[in-house]
């Protein structure tokens, strides 16, 4: 029990976590902008593959690295507006919808890889993004350290937080993506195109979840690997019940994780071989299972979530 | 000089012309009535004003400028405000959210809530129409709502005000209130189109009336020129005979209910230890506005929650822990208030709809695991001629009926096996005349061969003709249930909304202009 | 854009959803094809050849074809009430698991005893597995995509510690694998030559099973009735909860039972490579088996035929072997498409 608490009081645990929560910040906030408008994106998982191979080979064919995290993005929201095409305008399963799309942006992610890399048989690596650290701020001792010397991906997942907040509460885009999800035949009602503003939240929420991807390979690591996602986008879709739709508890829920995740490679090491590795690795996924036990009764679906809507149909 | 007017508009689905060449115009501060029965087109040609659906011909005029077709914001800025029959609000949401939503540009950086709010007073006060801006949709009652939806509306500067069915959910004195609005809102020089299929609010509230019948105008004539039997004639084309209720002995008790009471999920009350005897040869009705108890009550009726406290007894024998399998085993028939969700499975044939509640009987199954298809199909055929269902066999899948047509197998499945108790809820709602005629008469003869029934309406004048006795429910209370020939809707009015009965003579005297009557021919 | 529905759909229409499926697939892959700068027909000739060409390849395609039956008829049972088990990957790792504790010398029954006995240990090995998020959903309403998707990675790593650590087989040379079945654990070889084994058998018997269960008895109707509309099942007297828990015993089953026919029939052993995404190729294989039964063995055999031919093709031309799974995603959504062009029309309006 003490070792963990001497974990807790390193720098080195702040400092790891808070990177490690960037992609599960952009990936829940994606996530939780297309359930916010009425629309389950189970591509995730593929869409944040699809980031991580995009904006990483842009780079390595020699582009700078905010041009591929930009690229990343912009490939992102083309998966989210295939998705958005099939669940929003043909009404299709958003579950099977999602799981395909899942399966075509991973497969053809690696596709894409080998067909530009026939060869490579140890991963090639670009020169990630360097952490930053911010002046002044980043002297402060420990949180210093631990939050303001970071990747600056890393402090765009955390402003993209108060952001998302704001876009989704304090504009009028916001309130419309609000009610979509809530009753998409009052926002018809009120003259907005409702199939627009779905189709526009989903492409956001997947731009967002491939930068969450890109992170992965040009921040946290410096190379592509083939199964780098890992579950983490489904562990994104748990966060954002864990969080009941709101981006500020999405954060508190993404921090918990990424401590833990933290956590779980520093025990590994100081436990030595008394508990296998596995157990530790498990703990992501089952926490996620957890939370979603423990949200299961508070939780509150937006309304409209899974609810197709047609224009005009007669019933 | 008219405000709106409609040009030879004709819409088709198919092989079905929902509006045939339809030609209207409405004058300012006037209330138009748009009457006809359920199908007969004028939610479609409300639509197709409103830009949710495009017309096949002709075109709508506003102010004399042609108003762009399929488009709901050019709509709504000619000055078209529409208060739909189910209203369109996000219940999660507050009311000055559900209000602004589109009202600025949707790529602003701000929603401006402060002047919302300021505007939102202002009106509040020149329409006396009084809501809190911040309370959650989900917190308020069905009157309030509907506020909501007209000060929408109003909030984009509404001229012209189309209501579907706006009384369908209001107790008398919530329609008279709405009225009172209405007629404010035409003193400030608005016009309002007023749909429904009721005819005394319609002889009440507009200054003239287009019927349609079968997508056609059959006729438009100022109100004062109108009557109530002339009009149901028009609406349905013939004269309208309704079975009516013989009188009748009542016979044994048949269900007992006694101290019943239920919770929701977070532990809220739905119902309030209610007391009831329905006897054979007795049809008793439930009145009140939607929302009070009347879900919980037909759960707990149709053997879908048995988490309540209380007694149940069907012919003196516990009906605890009884599920829907066995409350039809032991004679109970249910027809459910929603047939689409409820009612039928729409993707699954006919033949398998009408096995659905007794899967498992010697009839039906072999060892309770085998279907036996032949018996099935028989037993489909049979049903399907005695209760004169529309459709191409016991084969056809069910969703390609019409609503009509699946209430006739709904009340097949319930009614053929002859059960002693039946519980109607909403029965008849959104059916056309012939089919609303067809469900009474089976429930008459249910009620002739001994049947106790309990039927649940928000419609008082279903309520009053069909049934021997009427209780209210309010918040999960139950009336005693009275002699129908005694209740009045004045009285069942105040009761809907919780007020005690003691009609005052201005209670009476507001109420009067509203000229409802109770029982004989009506077509409403 | 509108969508109608069609007054009626053509038995015909609805019988070539899935040929349309596939050659829309097929169509948009030779996009990558093309890509890769080799002749389209050219690259599809050599697929085809490297699945159907040779008696080599047919006996490959049908071996690889066993587990996805299985996991496709796991899936299509398990869609067909709308509950949504995309964990087959992990209720197959489960079922092999069992296979393994009792097979490899726990137990030693005659053959024609230790293989049902296996089978059936794998089958409530992975139908327990499922239990968990099925008990969530109806106890709970937690929603049983992430959970059983979780349950994979959890599966996974607990098959990594079993065969690195307390499972591993000692004779392995420090590979991290499992002792071998003992031998009246194995299923039969079909042929003399080639790895074709009984399990083949055990997969088209299960494949007409499920289709006699959905089609003629009470508990088919009820997993129907629960999936096209639960309330209203709930409303005639369907007890909806336990139709759900039954529907997931049968679909973790047949996934558990993919996973003992993998260890018994083909590989002898548990490794941690068994299966290469059985599980979610499963999902493709029921959705363009349009959930029926019988359709799910054509459809495990076209994919099949689609990841044994896509190995020898990348052998012959530069195409990269992921083009199999491209393939496979790509038909889970032209799928999506074509089956509601069958029920639905598009009108476009000016």
């Amino acid at each position: 029990m003490s070792e963990l608490i001497d974990i807790l009081l390193t720098t080195g645990f702040w400092a790891a976590t808070i990177r490690i929560v960037s992609p599960l910040i952009f990936g829940t906030l994606g996530e939780l902008i297309c359930e916010r408008a009425g629309v389950l994106n189970l591509g995730i998982e593929g869409i944040m593959t699809v980031g991580a191979m995009s904006g990483w080979m842009w780079v390595y064919q020699g582009g700078d690295l905010w041009g591929g995290v930009l690229f990343a993005a912009s490939m992102g929201a083309l998966f989210g507006l295939l998705h958005a095409t099939f669940t929003v305008h043909l009404c299709l399963s958003q579950h099977v919808t999602g799981i395909g799309i899942t399966l075509f942006a991973s497969s053809l992610s690696y596709f894409v890889y080998r067909m530009l890399l026939p060869s490579a048989t140890t991963p090639p690596k670009i020169e990630p993004f360097q952490n930053y650290p911010i002046p002044l701020l980043s002297d402060i001792p420990m949180v210093g350290e631990a939050l303001f010397n970071q990747s600056p991906l890393t402090y765009l997942a955390l402003l993209c937080v108060p952001i998302v907040w704001y876009m989704l509460h304090r504009t009028p885009i916001g309130l419309a993506v609000r009610m979509a999800g809530e009753n998409p035949v009052a926002v018809e009602a009120q003259g907005i195109n409702v199939l627009a503003v779905r189709t526009g939240a989903v492409m956001v929420g997947s731009a967002l979840m491939a930068v969450g991807g890109a992170f992965i390979t040009m921040s946290w690591f410096d190379a592509f690997y083939f199964g780098m996602v890992n579950g983490r986008g489904w562990i994104c879709v748990a966060l954002v019940i864990f969080a009941s739709w709101k981006p500020g508890k999405a954060l508190l829920g993404a921090l918990l994780f990424a401590g833990l995740e933290a956590m779980q490679v520093r025990a590994q090491l100081s436990s030595g071989t008394v508990i296998p590795y596995q157990f530790f690795l498990m703990l992501p996924y089952v926490m996620s299972i957890l939370a979603m036990i423990v949200m299961a009764r508070k939780a509150k679906y937006p309304q409209a979530l899974l609810v197709p809507f047609r224009r005009g149909e007669r019933v | 000089m008219s405000t709106l007017s409609f040009n030879q508009i004709t819409k088709r689905f198919g092989s079905l012309t929902a509006n045939d060449s339809i030609t209207l115009s409405l004058g300012d501060s006037e209330i138009m009535a748009l009457l006809g029965e359920n199908g007969a087109g004028k939610t479609t040609l409300m639509n197709i004003l409103f830009g949710h659906y495009v017309a096949d011909e002709g075109s709508i005029e506003i102010d004399g400028q042609m108003l762009p077709p399929g488009s709901t914001e050019a709509a709504i800025k000619a000055g078209v405000g529409m208060v739909h029959q189910h209203f369109t609000l996000a219940d999660n949401l507050t009311v000055i959210e559900n209000i602004v939503l589109g009202t600025e540009s949707l790529w602003n950086w701000r929603q401006d809530m402060t002047a919302a709010r300021r505007k939102l007073v202002d009106m509040s006060e020149a329409y006396s129409l009084v809501i809190n801006p911040d309370a959650l949709v989900a917190d308020l009652s069905v009157g309030e709502r509907q506020r909501v939806e007209i000060m929408k509306a109003l909030y984009r500067d509404a001229r012209i005000l189309i209501l579907d069915e706006p009384t369908a959910v209001l107790t008398p004195q919530e329609t008279e209130n709405l009225f009172i609005t209405l007629r404010s809102l035409t003193d400030k020089g608005l016009s309002v189109i007023f749909i429904s299929h009721k005819l005394h609010e319609i002889l009440a509230i507009s200054d003239h009336v287009a019927v349609l019948r079968r997508g056609k105008i059959v006729g438009t004539i100022q109100t004062v020129d109108a009557d109530r039997n002339g009009l149901a004639e028009m609406m349905v084309g013939k004269a309208v005979i309704r079975p009516q209720l013989e009188s009748m002995e009542p016979g044994a008790p048949i269900l007992t209910i006694s101290g019943l009471s239920a919770t929701s999920h977070d532990k809220l009350p739905l119902l309030k230890s209610i007391d009831l005897i329905i006897h054979a040869h007795e049809i008793i009705g439930i009145a009140g506005v939607a929302g009070n108890g009347q879900v919980a009550l037909a759960d707990v009726l149709s053997g879908l929650n048995q988490q309540y406290s209380g007694a149940l007894e069907l012919h003196n024998e516990t009906l605890t822990d009884a599920g829907p399998s066995e409350f039809v085993a032991r004679g109970i028939g249910r027809i459910p208030e929603d047939r689409h969700a409820r009612g039928m499975i729409g993707d699954m044939d006919i033949w398998e709809n009408l096995i659905s509640e007794d899967l498992r009987s010697k009839q039906v199954s072999r060892w309770k695991t085998i279907i036996n298809k032949k018996v099935a199909i028989d037993r489909a055929e049979r049903l399907i001629d005695s209760y004169d269902v529309r459709c191409k066999g016991p084969l056809a899948q069910t969703k390609l009926l019409s609503g009509g047509n699946i209430q006739k197998l709904i009340l097949a499945r319930a009614l053929s096996p002859k059960p002693d108790f039946i519980l109607a809820n909403q029965p008849v709602r959104g059916l056309d005349e012939g089919a609303i005629a067809y469900v009474h008469e089976q429930l008459f003869a249910a009620r002739k061969r001994g049947a106790a029934i309990l039927l649940i309406s928000e419609d008082l004048d279903e309520l009053l003709s069909l049934c021997d006795r009427i209780a209210v429910i309010y918040q999960g209370e139950l009336s005693p249930a009275l002699p129908a020939s005694s209740r009045t809707v004045t009285e069942l009015g105040l009761m809907m909304a919780g007020q005690a009965v003691q009609p005052t003579p201005k209670n009476e005297e507001l109420y009067s202009s509203v000229k409802f009557s109770a029982g004989g021919t009506n077509a409403n | 854009m509108q969508i109608e529905l069609r007054d009626h759909t053509s038995l015909l229409r609805a019988g070539m959803a899935p040929i349309a499926a596939v050659f829309a697939t097929l169509v948009i892959c030779s996009a990558l094809i093309l890509w890769a700068d080799v002749p389209v027909l050219e690259a599809y000739a050599l697929l085809f050849k490297g699945a159907f060409g040779s008696s080599f390849a047919l006996k490959e395609t049908f071996t690889r074809s066993i587990p996805l039956m299985l996991t496709g008829l796991a899936v299509a049972v398990a869609f067909r009430s709308k509950f949504y088990n995309i964990g087959a990957e992990g209720q197959l790792y489960a079922g092999a698991l069992a296979s393994v504790y009792f097979g490899t010398g726990l137990i030693d029954l005659p053959v024609f005893i230790m293989v049902p006995f296996l089978l059936l240990v794998g089958a409530l090995a992975g139908g327990a597995l499922l239990l968990v998020p099925v008990l969530l959903k109806t106890k709970l309403k937690v929603d049983e995509v992430v959970t059983t998707l979780l349950l994979n990675f959890v599966m996974l790593l607990m098959v990594s510690y079993l065969i690195e650590g307390p499972w591993r087989d000692p004779m392995a040379m420090g590979w991290p694998q499992t002792a071998s079945i003992v031998d009246n654990g194995v299923l039969p070889a079909l042929l003399t030559k080639g790895r074709l084994h009984a399990g083949l058998i055990v997969a088209l018997l299960a494949a007409v099973l499920v289709w006699a269960v959905m089609r003629f008895t009470v508990l088919g109707y009820e997993i129907k009735a629960v999936g096209f509309n639960a309330k209203a099942a709930e409303f005639s007297g369907i007890n909806v909860n336990k139709t759900v828990v039954y529907t997931a015993l049968i679909s973790g089953g047949l996934a558990g039972i993919a996973g003992v026919s993998e260890v018994a029939g083909l590989k002898g052993y548990l490794t941690l490579d068994l299966s290469p995404g059985f599980g979610y190729t499963g999902v493709a294989v029921a959705m363009l088996a349009r959930l029926h039964p019988l359709s799910v063995v054509p459809a495990a055999l076209f994919l099949s035929s689609i990841y044994v031919g896509a190995d020898s093709m990348s052998r012959a031309v530069n195409i990269p072997t992921y083009i199999a799974d491209v393939l496979v995603g790509v038909s889970v959504l032209a799928i999506l498409v074509c089956v509601m062009l069958t029920q639905y029309k598009i009108r476009f309006r000016q």
